[in-house]
């Protein structure tokens, strides 16, 4: 009685040493490194980066402990401090400014444990110091703007296809474009449902007036509104890419929004300034009729007109009237450089991608001699950054913006549209900011909390159960390290409540043991025999720690389910807790207690 | 070494009356400071700015609230977190004004004063963001309890899964009353740690009822009355009631004194749990399981019912 099968005990083995090789790298330190990745979405880091850096640091006689290619960034390790900014200088120097070469710390974990995909935990920004955004995307804009996009396109393939049409409107949630008769209808029915395979075209033909109305779907619609996520995301991506943030979490939280995370970054003010940017480019065709500008700047602004201001080189605002409708706007945009145009006068140059470039080079060919404004959209506000008369048709997409502007603002300028535009504006609904030392003290107050409610623990269970206490307390040490190790293995990012669970955890781990022991006490004085007693205890007491584990677990999944951020990263560690505490209470001490007093003759046992 | 077994079963049931009145009257009075006096919540929940703040020397209280009354950014708080260096500012969301400019203004104003100072943490939520942390905290807490109901009327009987989930509710009203009487700060972590109580009491309650269930089906006990039955499974499992609830109590305590502020709400929601937490699932659950009339047949299957015929 109470023998394990071989297999059991090598199981119980395997899994205590594969759970030591995975809480390893917990314990070793970081040391400094670099971090290399793209500054521009033109340009993407690769292999080739890894030779390069070691090229340029040869060069400079550093030599780095390791330098390997991750994800979408080269990291490159260093001994001290001194020749990771020797080398920071070197490398930023070497590649300019397409490359940004961020200060980082790796950790120390040898490489052939990394091979083995054994990396430390994930901190938490409570654990390690920095900036914490939660951005809101605001979903009636992307419609309204998706909406606009259509009636544009709409626009566009009637002209093309010159099918005359009277009004195109956007209504609430609908375009709408009024036809003159029957035919013209059916024609441009045919024509959209063509460019606009997506969406539900419909003819309205009743008291004489023929429309067509283009709504979304539903299942358009969300799409539209994930598009609006995912593409904010990548632009933040580029925009947090120019702060040099080292491993930034940018994320999907919910239906609309974002969590920025930027670890080690203080300056909020920055960081904010550039996420918020929210400038996008727009290309309208300017009114240059004089007696409805007057009628304008008198308040009276026409339908399908808007009043902006143009600042001139001299520092004068001059007020534009500008036609509503969006020929191009910066999503067709896919390169901005700052630059001098012949004149040289600082200028962007910027490169359309072959839809901008076919909308463009109608939009020139068609209006020569008329004024086209280059509005820069910031914050909801246009602001038109020049408005040159189109002297030809420009063709093969390279467009230049030149006029009032100083060369920091044309780099900026490029800056902003280079990081692409947002799809729907984003307000920051949640912020922190945490200090390093902070951070610091967050995990060894939490670290000490933990070891000394252990300690106390461990102690207590082998003074109380002796033998059997010893056991529980080995187990207890066993469920630790099982959890630290699949935290680890599942990257789940540890977080303050998340060390307040596994403390917790440990603290509700040993109640098992406790049944089993007691247990095991009371079926000796029923008269069992040792051997019995022990069968039985642990026998009677896996029904109720079955019970009572499922019951938490269901509150944890929970948690885990509804709940968001600290609770969240509560609830990951309590339900892994609880799994790994069912097993090493249940069968890790259940193979020591075998090794012990099993497969022998037994008179009394140390319970 | 046997520090808590009984020999004789204790008569807890016989007390039922007296330990209904007194978690009712707990209960009650809990009920009334959180109507009186409501909950202090936390950040989280009402949006606002707050900034952490440590001075080299003890800070003056009086000094930085009047500074910061000075700026006139609404009702401002002004609290020591803890120590005499550590101190917690909270303000109002202010229309038009982030809380960059905010915090960067109070600590230049701060600063001008006492140029110890230095910013540990800031932390701004807009009120859209607290209104959504509650309704899932609250659907979290539903949904915990429904999964709970389910799974113990699935494994026992619906008497068991409703005493336990009442007794569970009387363990979170009165830490929430706790929090109400003292005014302690009601945040995130503090809800983490109420739903964790939840978990952990039932199953507290849960281990008690797997006795109660045992004993049913026990043909030594057989002819006990079910209160006696009951008494039984209390008395049996107290033991490793009180050394469970003292070690984890352990290390409540040990986070509670040695976890700093960041996890003092957590550590205070659980310690006071933990307390109600023994006494809920053996002095509440128990006589509730009494109250809503368990008989043995309800434990024994139908077919050995037949046989005993009348009990």
């Amino acid at each position: 009685m109470n023998r394990y099968p071989l297999w059991k005990y090598l199981l119980i083995v395997a899994s205590i040493l594969i759970a030591a090789i995975y809480t390893i790298p917990n314990f070793y330190g970081e040391s400094p490194a670099l971090q290399i990745s793209s500054a521009r979405a033109t340009i993407k880091v690769s292999d080739a980066m890894v030779a390069r850096a070691d090229t340029i640091l040869k060069a400079i006689g550093v030599t780095p402990v390791d330098s390997y290619f991750e994800g979408t960034s080269v990291k490159v390790r260093f001994k001290d401090t001194d020749t990771q900014l020797k080398a920071k200088d070197a490398i930023q120097a070497a590649l300019g400014d397409d490359y940004i070469v961020a200060l980082n710390l790796i950790s120390d974990t040898p490489v052939w444990l990394t091979k083995l995909h054994a990396k430390p935990m994930v901190l938490g920004l409570d654990l390690r110091g920095g900036v914490h955004f939660l951005l809101e995307v605001d979903m009636k804009a992307a419609v309204d703007k998706a909406l606009e996009k259509t009636a544009g396109d709409v626009r566009r393939e009637l002209k093309d296809k010159k099918i005359r049409y009277g009004k195109v409107s956007r209504e609430r949630d609908r375009v709408e474009v009024q036809l003159r008769d029957e035919a013209t209808l059916k024609a441009a029915n045919f024509a959209v449902r063509k460019i606009l395979g997506n969406l539900k075209v419909q003819d309205v033909a009743e008291n004489g007036t023929y429309k067509l109305v283009i709504t979304y779907p539903a299942a358009e619609i969300t799409k539209l509104k994930n598009d609006a996520v995912l593409q904010n995301i990548t632009t933040l991506h580029n925009r947090v890419n120019e702060l040099g943030v080292a491993e930034p979490v940018i994320q999907q939280q919910g239906e609309g929004r974002i969590v920025v995370q930027l670890p080690g970054v203080q300056d909020t003010a920055k960081a904010k300034d550039i996420l918020g940017r929210t400038a996008t480019l727009e290309v309208r065709m300017v009114a240059d009729d004089q007696a409805l500008l007057t009628e304008a700047i008198n308040g009276n602004v026409p339908a399908g007109y808007e009043l902006m201001s143009e600042r001139r080189a001299d520092g004068r605002n001059v007020p534009i009237l500008l036609k509503k409708e969006v020929e191009l706007t910066g999503e067709n945009i896919n390169d901005a450089q700052a630059g001098f145009d012949d004149k040289n006068e600082p200028a962007v140059h910027l490169g359309l991608d072959s839809t901008g470039a076919a909308i463009f080079k109608v939009l020139t060919r068609d209006n020569v001699g008329k004024r086209v404004a280059m509005i820069l959209v910031e914050k909801g506000k246009g602001e038109v950054v020049t408005a040159p008369v189109v002297r030809g048709e420009i063709g093969g997409g390279r467009v230049q913006i030149s006029g009032s502007m100083g060369v920091a603002e044309a780099n900026d300028t490029a800056l902003l549209l280079r990081a692409g535009s947002l799809a729907a504006p984003m307000n920051i609904v949640e912020e922190r900011t945490i200090g390093p030392s902070l951070g610091k003290e967050n995990i060894s107050k939490g670290f000490n909390s933990t070891l000394y409610g252990f300690l106390a623990i461990a102690v207590f269970m082998m003074f109380y159960y002796r033998v059997f206490g010893v056991v529980s307390t080995l187990a207890l040490g066993a469920n630790l390290l099982f959890l630290l190790a699949l935290l680890s293995l599942l990257g789940v990012t540890l977080t303050l409540p998340g060390i307040a669970a596994i403390a917790l955890t440990l603290g509700m781990a040993i109640d098992a043991n406790v049944l089993i022991n007691e247990r095991v006490r009371e079926e000796l004085r029923n008269g069992a025999t040792p051997q019995l007693a022990i069968k039985n205890g642990y026998d009677h007491a896996f029904a109720t720690i079955l019970d009572s584990n499922i019951t938490t677990l269901i509150a944890g999944l929970a948690l885990l389910i509804f709940g968001s951020g600290a609770i969240r990263g509560f609830a990951w560690v309590h339900c892994i807790g609880i799994l790994t505490s069912m097993y090493s209470a249940v069968f890790v001490s259940r193979a020591m207690i075998n090794l012990i007093y099993g497969n022998r003759r037994v008179n009394t046992l140390a319970v | 070494m046997e520090f808590f077994h009984v020999k004789r079963d204790i008569p807890f049931m016989s007390y039922g009356k007296l330990t209904t009145a007194i978690s009712l009257a707990t209960f009650v009075l809990a009920v009334f400071f959180l109507v009186a006096k409501g909950l202090n919540f936390g950040i989280e929940f009402t949006g606002g700015t707050v900034m952490e703040l440590r001075y080299q020397k003890a800070a003056n209280l009086n000094e930085i609230r009047h500074e910061v009354d000075a700026l006139k950014y609404g009702e401002a708080q002004v609290q020591s977190m803890g120590t005499t260096t550590d101190v917690m500012l909270r303000l109002p969301n202010i229309k038009d004004k982030n809380s960059a400019q905010l915090s960067n203004e109070v600590l230049t104003a701060l600063q001008k004063s006492r140029s110890d100072v230095e910013l540990r943490k800031v932390e701004f939520i807009g009120p859209s963001v607290g209104d959504e942390l509650f309704t899932h905290g609250l659907t979290a807490l539903i949904l915990v309890c429904l999964g709970i109901i389910a799974y113990l009327a699935m494994r026992f009987e619906w008497r068991f899964a409703v005493s336990a989930v009442i007794a569970n509710m009387h363990d979170v009203v009165i830490i929430l009353g706790c929090f109400a009487l003292f005014q302690w700060e009601f945040n995130l972590t503090v809800l983490a740690g109420i739903l964790a109580v939840l978990g952990y009491s039932v199953n507290e309650s849960v281990v008690v009822f797997d006795r109660i269930r045992e004993n049913f089906r026990q043909p030594a006990l057989r002819g006990k009355t079910v209160p006696e039955v009951i008494d039984n499974a209390i008395t049996a499992t107290i033991s490793r009631t009180i050394i469970t609830h003292g070690s984890t109590e352990c290390m409540v305590l040990s986070m509670l004194l040695f976890g700093g502020a960041a996890l003092h709400g957590f550590a205070m929601a659980l310690t006071i749990g933990i307390v109600f937490g023994i006494y809920s699932s053996v002095l509440v659950a128990s006589p509730l399981l009494l109250m809503f009339g368990i008989t043995r047949d309800n434990m024994i299957k139908p077919v050995k019912v037949k046989e005993e015929a009348v009990v």
